[in-house]
């Protein structure tokens, strides 16, 4: 069957022109990457089809990453040190399933000593106690750290996380900088207010650094995770202890380092290699951290929740899952609606909580639509993520792999209509065709469940209220994406949507100032924009009488 | 002999200086003035010629308004995001940086104010201004609105447009970044006409815009006189909004141009006679040096002044080690202030120490060459000023007021005078602006009376309080009408923290988000909603 289709898309191969959705995205969009293809045309001439082009990729020799790996301890009071159980865990090359480098496996007593410095560095270290002009000036010699070692920097996320060199290199990383230079700017502009009194006091309003924040991120943005959580919590003077994702432990490593090249003080930020159960769980139940944020799954995120609670109640920031609707109306200009909701699912292996990964389109456009999207993924370049051309690369481990797979068998199973892929693409690693499924019910496990890979559900509607109503009808609230020309429809639909992010005739768009974060069972909290500050500040009303008051 | 004079003291090295931009700048170029004019810019330490400036008139003004409108209507400036417009900021911060020896130097040549202030203070505090507005470039919000229809409302901040910016001599590198920053980092594009005393470290900051990427035309710097060139920017047609750093009396010139022409929005940062306010419970050597410094100048070192400790000197002056950009050194050097606390009010149980003690600490100022080192106070800034200051000297002493130390001009050339001290009641010398070194001391008994006589001026700049008491400080806070007011320190400046005066002393703020208010108009953006399922 995966032989018959890949005939099939060689017929039906055609140039992709650069999509004109491309403009509208913005250079900040986070899938702007995708239109690499349309600058990049040598892709199309080494990879004639994406079935093929993956099984070339599967085949042909790994490209030797341009990087080496400096960093593999745990950063611990400005020093790299071995775990205090002396062990080290494995961490894997998606292309190959191969050993990258053994990193040192923090638990809880790792998390004991990171902490202890942390709390050392914000209790009596210099870094609440500088000016927030001097904060503010580290964070922007980190950015510019950061861009001089892009090349670096770049290669190991994609080496770690099997992400394409051409999205790590050519937006995450300058991201990552952005980011930092935006914290930057707010460091210096945390305002409290001075508040009316209802009787003769004068009241005003400090905002404090919390203290010591306990961060958690995910594999599938490593860097920018990163920076969504460890820039707001240093603009705003805290310290913190950082668990990565035992998956992609690598970058985060290497950038701490430049933080401190860049002035960091010691202790205020602690990088900690590990598991979930052992290192993870040690910081949400730690005493001694006053903060929690957390980017991962809904799952884990309920057990963090909860061991906050029964720890020291510290206040928890989660950034959970998501089975974001994307919502194409019967006067879209379906070329660009097909490529825009292509991108929504299939950017960075379909591994984005914010993947648009219900396609609810009206039914005047659904077969077009549906045909159009399957002429999109058979063209998807698979293969090699440091290859030029290459859109997307393999998922993120095994375990993954197999759960992915195991979803479009319920699929089929299910009874919604294979229309592309469904298969795993080559025969090493961990790289998956890109697959479309079309006449999706709502009902059906992947029309409710995040598959978190390269797998695209279409389902039909007819009218707005039918869409919004069953766009609302799920346990998650994360994003959405309208697509119309018609101003009224957006207007409902930005409204009546229950998601935290709806992006009309764009999607991705991840800019610094854009508060980001889930209702419902997608998350608690915001982060970026000035909504990210209020994650690391505490709230602190100073009251006084005034005596002989001029005004009040 | 009141003060010190190191006039004679050579023991210092004067930088070598080449005076590079003497031509107009605008549309990315320097250029000639259209008739072909040029002014002297002279030296104050010796009244010398420092340079031949090309002298900028209404039509000069008229060729950087349009290009100015040209970059603002078409160009890219208010068009890119406010992150590359920051990006550019911040490259300029660095070239101001980079540069930090050289514009000192010219600073102290144009407008004799202390060499080791300018490079610890003034140079570094306007790279910090354009980094805060730099950070401040992406984070202008608008607001969505509740809406009492069924309506979708959002305000829009849209720059508004081109900007004419007149700043003052007395500190020409700070006023340019106190109105420059915010107004790039808005999206605007401008002409700033620096003072005739002072134009040379603004041509160089022009110079190092357009090397950070600054478009042309965004920044056009016009040097030349009030009535011609200040005149046709504030009566322009075509420029959006002036903003004006001055004396009372030019900014109601300003104003009326504007109103005369087409009604421009203005904002003024003019004249005070602003009080310091020394209660009995006061630390006598901490307040006698506040107010020393409130007054004159201050210490580059704090060595020369042991009775003081170096907490409160850190206080009181916002610790420029760290974080101030306009630090008191500069700002009050000479005198030379809009915010001068020219107006001391002590309380009666500590008058008697405390002019005792002022004027011993005035005696032991050091005045001379800015170039050195060890000196405390510099030249007046010219001639008019001079005289000025000499005269308001001499009506104090014919009203009758006593002159406790000072009064005289010191020094051989120049414009040097001796830190002076007045006291007694009523004197013009309490109500008019002075802008030398000369402190009007006056005893008080209440609380309330003090806040009455701080009050009885039709200036409201800024004001000092020195007390240990916390409910007189909150009280006296609120109760005068001024729009700063320093508890236990003085010229506490800072990015973040808006300025700008009440009554006479202007309207509009300088410095913190407040500023960039200045720099955008409010668009409310409103469409009906259906079938919304809240509002």
């Amino acid at each position: 069957m995966a032989a018959r289709r890949a005939a099939s898309s060689i017929l039906s191969r055609r140039p992709i022109p650069r999509p004109v959705a491309a403009s509208s995205i913005g250079e900040s969009a986070l899938l702007g990457a995708g239109s690499a293809r349309g600058w990049l045309p040598g892709a199309l001439h080494r990879f004639s089809s994406a079935p093929a082009a993956a099984a070339a990729a599967a085949t042909e020799e790994p490209i030797q990453p341009p990087v080496d790996v400096k960093y593999t301890k745990l950063l611990i009071n400005g020093n790299f040190v071995d775990a205090a159980s002396g062990r080290t865990f494995a961490t894997v090359d998606p292309r190959t399933g191969d050993v990258i480098a053994h990193v040192a496996e923090g638990d809880a007593e790792d998390i004991n000593r990171a902490v202890a410095a942390a709390r050392r560095a914000f209790d009596e270290g210099p870094w609440p106690r500088m000016t927030a002009y001097e904060r503010c000036r580290v964070l922007l010699r980190f950015a510019d750290l950061i861009e001089q070692h892009a090349e670096e920097i770049a290669a190991l996320e994609t080496w770690d996380g099997g992400k394409t060199l051409e999205q790590t290199r050519g937006m995450e990383v300058p991201m990552v900088a952005r980011y930092m230079r935006y914290y930057a700017g707010w460091a210096d502009k945390i305002h409290g207010l001075v508040v009316p009194a209802d009787g003769p006091h004068h009241v005003q309003v400090l905002h404090e650094p919390i203290g010591v924040a306990g961060q958690i991120i995910p594999w599938n943005f490593p860097l920018l995770m990163f920076a969504w959580k460890v820039g707001p919590a240093l603009a705003c003077g805290n310290a913190v202890v950082l668990k990565t994702a035992e998956q992609t432990p690598l970058s985060a490593l290497f950038v701490a380092s430049l933080l401190h090249e860049a002035g960091l003080p010691e202790g205020v930020l602690n990088v900690v290699s590990g598991f979930g159960p052992t290192a993870g769980a040690a910081l949400c139940s730690h005493m001694g951290v006053d903060k929690l944020a957390f980017t991962g799954s809904t799952g884990t995120g309920k057990i963090v929740l909860e061991l906050a609670a029964r720890s020291n109640l510290k206040p928890v920031t989660l950034e959970l899952g998501g089975k974001s609707p994307f919502i194409v109306m019967d006067d879209a200009d379906v070329d660009q609606a097909v490529e825009l909701a292509h991108r929504a699912l299939f950017f960075n292996q379909g591994q984005c909580c914010c993947a648009g990964s219900r396609t609810f389109v009206h039914e005047r456009v659904y077969d077009e639509f549906v045909e159009k999207s399957k002429a999109r993924a058979l063209n998807r370049v698979v293969g090699d993520p440091f290859r030029r051309g290459v859109e997307q690369g393999p998922q993120i481990d095994g375990e993954q792999f197999k759960k992915i797979l195991r979803y479009v068998q319920s699929g089929v199973d299910s009874g919604a209509t294979l229309v592309a892929g469904g298969d795993r693409a080559g025969s090493r690693g961990f790289y998956i065709q890109p697959t479309v499924f079309a006449d999706v019910k709502d009902e059906m496990k992947i029309a409710q469940e995040e598959i978190f890979g390269p797998v695209q559900t279409i389902l039909k509607f007819s009218t707005v209220e039918e869409v919004v109503r069953r766009a609302n009808d799920s346990p998650y609230g994360l994003a959405a994406g309208v697509f119309t020309q018609r101003l009224d429809a957006a207007n409902t639909m930005a409204r009546a949507l229950r998601v935290g992010t709806v992006w009309v005739n764009t999607y991705d768009v991840f800019d610094a100032a854009v508060p980001f974060g889930g209702y419902k069972m997608s998350g608690v909290g915001r982060e970026k924009g000035v909504y990210s500050l209020r994650n690391y500040l505490q709230t602190k009303a100073v009251v006084t009488p005034i005596k002989d008051a001029a005004w009040l | 002999m009141a003060a010190a004079v190191a006039n004679g003291d050579k023991g210092f090295e004067v930088p070598k200086l080449e005076i590079k931009f003497t031509k107009l700048f605008i549309n990315g170029r320097f250029v000639d003035a259209v008739s072909g004019k040029t002014f002297e810019t002279r030296d104050p330490r010796t009244g010398e010629v420092t340079a031949r400036i090309a002298e900028g008139d209404k039509a000069d003004v008229d060729l950087a308004v349009k290009a100015a409108r040209e970059a603002f209507d078409h160009g890219p400036w208010p068009r890119m995001s406010g992150f590359q417009r920051g990006r550019i900021l911040h490259k300029f911060a660095d070239l101001v940086e980079q540069h930090t020896e050289e514009l000192a130097a010219l600073d102290t040549v144009d407008a004799g104010k202390l060499f080791a202030m300018g490079k610890a203070i003034d140079i570094p505090g306007g790279a910090n201004l354009l980094r805060y507005y730099a950070g401040a470039a992406d984070k202008i919000h608008g607001e969505t609105l509740k809406m009492a229809r069924p309506c979708h409302g959002y305000t829009l901040k849209e720059p508004v447009g081109v900007v004419g910016h007149i700043v003052p001599w007395n500190y020409p590198t700070t006023m340019f970044f106190f109105k420059v920053s915010p107004a790039l980092a808005a999206g605007c594009t401008m002409v700033v006409k620096p003072a005739e005393q002072t134009p040379l470290s603004a041509l160089f900051y022009a110079h190092l815009a357009k090397e950070a990427g600054v478009p042309d035309g965004v920044l056009n710097v016009v040097p030349g006189f009030g009535p011609t060139a200040g005149a046709a920017i504030s009566s322009h047609m075509d420029i959006d909004k002036v903003s004006f750093t001055g004396s009372t009396e030019v900014g109601r010139l300003v104003m009326e141009a504007a109103a005369k022409s087409n009604l421009k929005p203005v904002s003024l940062e003019l004249g005070g006679k602003s009080p310091v306010i020394v209660f009995d419970d006061a630390d006598l050597d901490m307040a006698v040096s506040l107010v020393h410094m409130a007054t004159y100048t201050n210490k580059v070192d704090l060595s020369d002044y042991p009775a003081v400790p170096s907490e409160i000197m850190c206080t009181s002056t916002i610790c420029s080690k760290f974080s101030s950009i306009l630090h008191i050194n500069s700002a009050i050097l000479q005198g030379e202030i809009c915010v001068a606390g020219s107006r001391i009010y002590v309380q009666e149980g500590i008058y008697d120490a405390f002019v005792k003690k002022a004027s011993e600490m005035a005696k032991k100022s050091v005045v001379g060459d800015p170039f050195n080192p060890r000196v405390h106070q510099g030249p007046q800034i010219d001639k008019d000023q001079y005289e000025k200051v000499l005269k308001y000297i001499d009506i104090g002493t014919r009203e009758g007021a006593t002159l406790v130390t000072g009064g005289k001009p010191c020094g051989e050339n120049g414009y040097y005078i001796e830190p002076t001290i007045f006291t007694n009641e009523e004197m013009s010398i309490a109500q008019e602006e002075i802008f030398g070194p000369v402190m009007a001391l006056m005893k008080f008994k209440t609380v309330e009376e003090a806040i009455q006589k701080a009050n009885s001026t039709r200036y409201g700049l800024a004001a000092g309080i020195v007390t240990k008491n916390i409910d007189i400080a909150n009280t006296v806070s609120r109760s005068i009408r001024a729009g700063a007011i320093w508890i236990n320190c003085y010229l506490g400046f800072d990015p973040d923290a808006p300025f700008g005066g009440y009554k006479m002393s202007g309207f509009g703020k300088d410095m913190g988000m407040d500023a960039l208010e200045k720099y955008l108009h409010t668009k409310a953006v409103v469409t009906p909603l259906y079938n919304t399922p809240w509002l």
